[in-house]
């Protein structure tokens, strides 16, 4: 029975650190380059040569394990993983087996829930197959490009305590968004530069012992990881309630198709043989190395929304929306800073900045518009030097192609209009075409005074100040 | 021809220009080739550049290396900037590596004049050079003679003096057994005191390239320039690099040599053998040296421990070689894993092959710890053997081989030739630096004595020798039979 059941998922999150140059050589590590033109003797595994560590991708993975609460080891040491693949030029992969930089740690969820890690290592990344004219079966040659290949690589290992697979995604962000606070990774799942490979088992609720788990390969995206997690817990149920027995094996996730498919079982599992590189000596790291990383490391999401909490008085939701990115996160600040309104700041920014970017295909970081000005949109709102409703218009302008919110708003005429003389005007033309809505409003539909209301408002073209119009219709229709 | 040094101060004093120099060593190379063949490839091109370049700098009176205008030869697995290096096997037959090892780079530096590429026992795996996957070479002092390996095609051609100095390398004996076989001298520096970025790796734990030269001061020499600390090899040390040449002494007055009680029944199996060492060490005392008598109680371990670690390396260090990316590929029919299989099936020649069999073995999950891991502790307590000789001793003497140069194909047993590395194979695992010096003859044939020092102390260690080569001159003794 389904219902007595229990998910146990853990996740292999590899992420691409972004160093200038790759692991052990000094290519550029750069995505979407040439195939082949960031390739060198050492990363092509050429006879002869040798690999060099590159401190930078050490200081980064040990930046990330002090950001997730990991132990980091100050004696570490690289081991190699061989087997044959083309796409790994030295048919060994330098990786850490027995000695990581890291043990320990957690990632807390937004809903307080923690899991656990069990470590990060350091690791080359490996080239890449490329089938010529499709699929691998009927491609007619596969190409290789090795400009991957050699480019730093950090294996994030969670314990089995992800409990379903909504809870995989929350993982998987609060990981992206650690790597893009502290800097140390683009993150970005469609370009590779964050992998995740899910061991999935089940087992009965309240037990302890782990069921036999499968490992889910090919997910390429947070919502291809929840699709192949729900479809291989759901087959793994449909295997329980038939009386089949679950086997251990690597399994692929085919995204076109939906669903699970096995690449390979147990007994055809490779034997590594893992052995330290004579080619690297161990590595240490001395404490005072290790504090002054520790120390550049900025405030991480979670500080940041408890402070945000707590320090603006904004709500949860926006202190959770408004931290996912550390740019995001630093623009509410200035804007905050510059309106002086966190909270106005906050609500722009949750509503209508969030629409207008959308309705132009932008980001807060794509879209020209500084936070100096949104913050002087804000402050003209308060002064009054122009309604609400125009300075949604302003705000899309800028939000499409930046500028200064004064000359926009003057330029365009949208100045709050508060003489009586002019609206007069306005209030009576709408009065003498709203017939219908004035006489429902006197026969005591109060609502329909918000229409007028709305109408003027649009006759007026935003600008007219609302409290005057609102006095002046009451004046008028008693 | 005469010695590196020799050559260098005539064409320092324009006695003789760099490229005369080189044109008599191309000539005698290329007399004794046909019977020795010594070199996969020679390159008279680029060294008769290379000797012109030098006289125009001396002509100009610019400063010039250390080695100006003296004809090298290097074993063929230094990888030389568009040059066939081809280490001795089928599956790189065809491979120009697009850039230099640092010890070539190094010898460019010095002004010496590369003049060819060496034969060797393919992959480094071999104590006669037999198993080059092209052709063997032969010994210059008994053409049925093997030159010992793997660096033989190096210790032939400065044995027979066509040039003064060769590079050779040294992962068991590599350098100090052919140097033995061949009456001249080799030097294996301490692990790390040589980059090994561009040296084709056999097992890169033990690896270790030197010199092989007519004398010793020549071995002083090009170990000065070619050591020293290389960014691009994490395992090369930052030790600075004395001049050796400097130091080398005359006499041996206040010297304790350590002799190596363990070896002492191993070597009386051939008494003519034991009598050889037994007058080379009368030899050393009467330069006034003390002795000691030293243990290395793990050493009879040396052979079983080495055949573990170089393999397992050597599993891992080959791996590469699948015909994708570079070398000879035998197509698999549109089968990546069988283009693999057919391209290392033809390209690896036997005793490579057994070595690998040997390794992938040794580091399977299950074996392991039994092996690999057993065998790294008992490369600790080989080296503790050693610290706690030399804690008694300056350096210690000791046999190099346990036999003259032997004849073309009397080896067919494996372990036999693995058994050729027995005395050399302890100084390997224990990363300290260790020679071998012309130390007389039997049945008419070289043999060297091995002298060994702890880390970093090869200007020790080739000050003794030269005291001892100088008082015994056995090199001059025996003339190679081509010429």
């Amino acid at each position: 029975m389904s219902a007595a059941l229990e998910t146990v998922i853990g996740l292999e999150v590899h992420v691409e650190l972004s160093t200038k140059s790759k692991m052990f050589c000094g290519c550029l590590n750069e995505f979407g380059a040439d195939p082949n033109t960031h390739v060198c003797p050492v990363c092509l595994g050429m006879p002869g040569t040798l690999p060099v560590i590159n401190k930078r991708a050490v200081e980064f993975l040990c930046k990330a394990g002090f950001a997730l609460e990991c132990t980091v080891a100050p004696f570490s040491k690289f081991d190699r993983k061989n087997y044959f693949y083309p796409d790994m030029p030295k048919n060994y992969q330098i990786s850490q087996y027995d000695m990581p930089l890291t043990t320990g740690g957690r990632v807390v969820l937004p809903s307080g829930k923690a899991i656990r890690l069990n470590r990060i290592h350091l690791e080359e990344d490996t080239g890449k197959n490329v089938h010529a004219g499709g699929h691998m079966t009927t491609s007619e040659a596969t190409l290789i490009d090795y400009n991957r290949a050699g480019v730093p690589l950090m294996e994030i290992v969670s314990e089995p305590e992800i409990g379903s697979p909504d809870e995989a995604e929350q993982y998987l962000m609060v990981l992206r968004d650690v790597m893009l606070y502290i800097g140390v990774s683009d993150v970005k799942m469609h370009e590779g530069s964050l992998r995740c490979d899910a061991n999935v088992s089940i087992r009965p609720l309240g037990t302890k012992e782990l069921g036999t788990k499968t490992e889910i390969k090919n997910m390429n995206s947070f919502k291809s990881v929840v699709a192949a997690l729900e479809h291989e817990i759901s087959r793994q149920h449909a295997c329980v309630a038939s009386g089949e027995r679950i086997v251990q094996e690597t399994r692929g996730w085919d995204e076109v198709r939906g669903l699970t498919y096995s690449m390979r079982s147990k007994e055809q599992a490779h034997d590594y043989r893992y052995f330290p590189d004579p080619d690297l000596p161990p590595l240490s790291l001395d404490e005072a190395t290790l504090a002054s990383w520790r120390s550049e490391l900025p405030e991480l999401p979670a500080q940041r929304r408890e402070r945000f909490i707590t320090q603006y008085g904004i709500p949860q939701y926006d202190a959770n929306v408004l931290t996912q990115s550390r740019f995001d996160a630093d623009y509410f600040e200035a804007v905050a800073s510059a309106s002086g309104d966190p909270k106005q700041a906050s609500n722009w920014l949750m509503g209508d900045v969030r629409k207008s970017l959308e309705a132009h295909g932008l980001t807060l970081s794509t879209s020209k518009m500084t936070p100096a000005a949104l913050g002087e949109l804000i402050s003209m709102v308060k002064g009054g030097a122009i309604t609400g409703r125009a300075a949604k218009e302003v705000c899309d302008v800028l939000v499409a192609a930046g500028g200064d919110p004064k000359a926009i708003v003057e330029q365009r005429g949208l100045a709050q209009v508060s003489d009586e003389s002019a609206i007069v005007a306005i209030v009576d033309k709408v009065i003498a075409a709203q017939a219908e809505s004035v006489a429902a409003y006197k026969g005591g539909k109060a609502k329909a005074l918000d229409f007028i209301v709305g109408q003027v408002m649009r006759e007026s073209r935003g600008r007219a100040n609302v409290d005057v119009v609102k006095r002046l219709l009451m004046e008028r229709l008693g | 021809m005469e010695t590196g040094h020799e050559i260098r101060e005539a064409i320092a004093r324009r006695d003789r220009s760099a490229e005369e120099v080189t044109r008599a060593a191309l000539d005698a190379i290329g007399r004794v080739e046909p019977s020795l063949r010594a070199y996969i490839t020679l390159l008279p091109e680029r060294a008769l550049a290379k000797a012109r370049e030098v006289d125009a700098k001396i002509a100009k009176g610019e400063p010039v290396g250390k080695l100006a205008g003296v004809p090298t030869a290097v074993k063929d697995l230094f990888c030389l900037k568009d040059a066939l290096t081809t280490c001795g096997s089928k599956i790189l037959a065809n491979f120009k590596p697009p850039f230099s090892s640092t010890v070539v780079e190094r010898l460019d530096s010095a002004d010496a004049v590369i003049v060819g590429k060496t034969n060797m026992d393919e992959f480094a795996m071999g104590s006669s050079c037999e198993n080059s996957a092209f052709f063997p070479t032969r010994n210059p002092y008994d053409l049925e003679g093997v030159p010992g390996g793997s660096s033989g095609g190096s210790a032939s051609t400065v044995g027979a003096r066509s040039v003064p100095l060769a590079v050779g390398t040294d992962t068991g004996g590599s350098i100090r057994e052919p140097a033995s076989f061949c009456n001249i001298v080799g030097v294996k520096p301490t692990y790390g005191r040589v980059s090994r970025y561009g040296m084709i790796a056999f097992a890169s734990s033990l690896d270790q390239a030197g010199p092989m030269t007519a004398d010793v001061r020549d071995a002083a020499d090009l170990l000065g320039a070619i050591a020293g600390f290389d960014p691009m090899d994490s395992t090369s040390v930052d030790v600075p690099v004395p001049d050796y040449g400097v130091g080398l002494r005359d006499d041996l007055k206040g010297v304790r040599i350590g002799i190596v009680r363990d070896f002492e029944d191993s070597i009386a199996v051939d008494p003519k053998m034991a009598k050889l060492y037994k007058d080379a060490y009368e030899d050393l005392r009467k330069l006034g040296a003390t002795f000691v008598d030293v243990t290395l109680p793990h050493a009879k371990y040396g052979l079983a421990t080495y055949y573990l670690i170089a393999p397992a390396e050597c599993s891992s260090n080959l791996a590469r070689y699948d015909g994708t990316r570079y070398g000879v590929r035998v197509d698999g029919d549109a089968d990546v894993y069988a283009m693999f299989d057919k391209t290392r099936t033809a390209g690896f020649g036997d005793e490579v092959k057994r070595r690998i069999v040997l390794g992938t073995y040794a580091l399977c999950s299950g074996y392991y710890d039994a092996y690999y891991v057993r065998a790294q502790k008992v490369r600790t307590l080989m080296k503790h053997d050693f610290d706690t000789a030399f804690a008694a001793c300056d350096v210690i003497a000791c046999p190099a081989v346990s036999c003259p140069p032997f004849e073309l194909g009397a080896k067919s047993d494996p372990v036999a030739m693995y058994l050729m590395d027995y005395f050399t194979i302890p100084m390997s695992l224990a990363g300290i630096p260790a020679m071998s010096v012309p130390g007389g003859f039997v049945d008419g044939l070289p043999v060297g004595l091995q002298i060994c020092a702890p880390a970093f102390e090869e200007a020790r260690m080739l000050a003794v020798a030269h005291a001892y080569e100088q008082a015994t001159r056995h090199a001059a003794k025996l003339q190679p039979v081509v010429s």
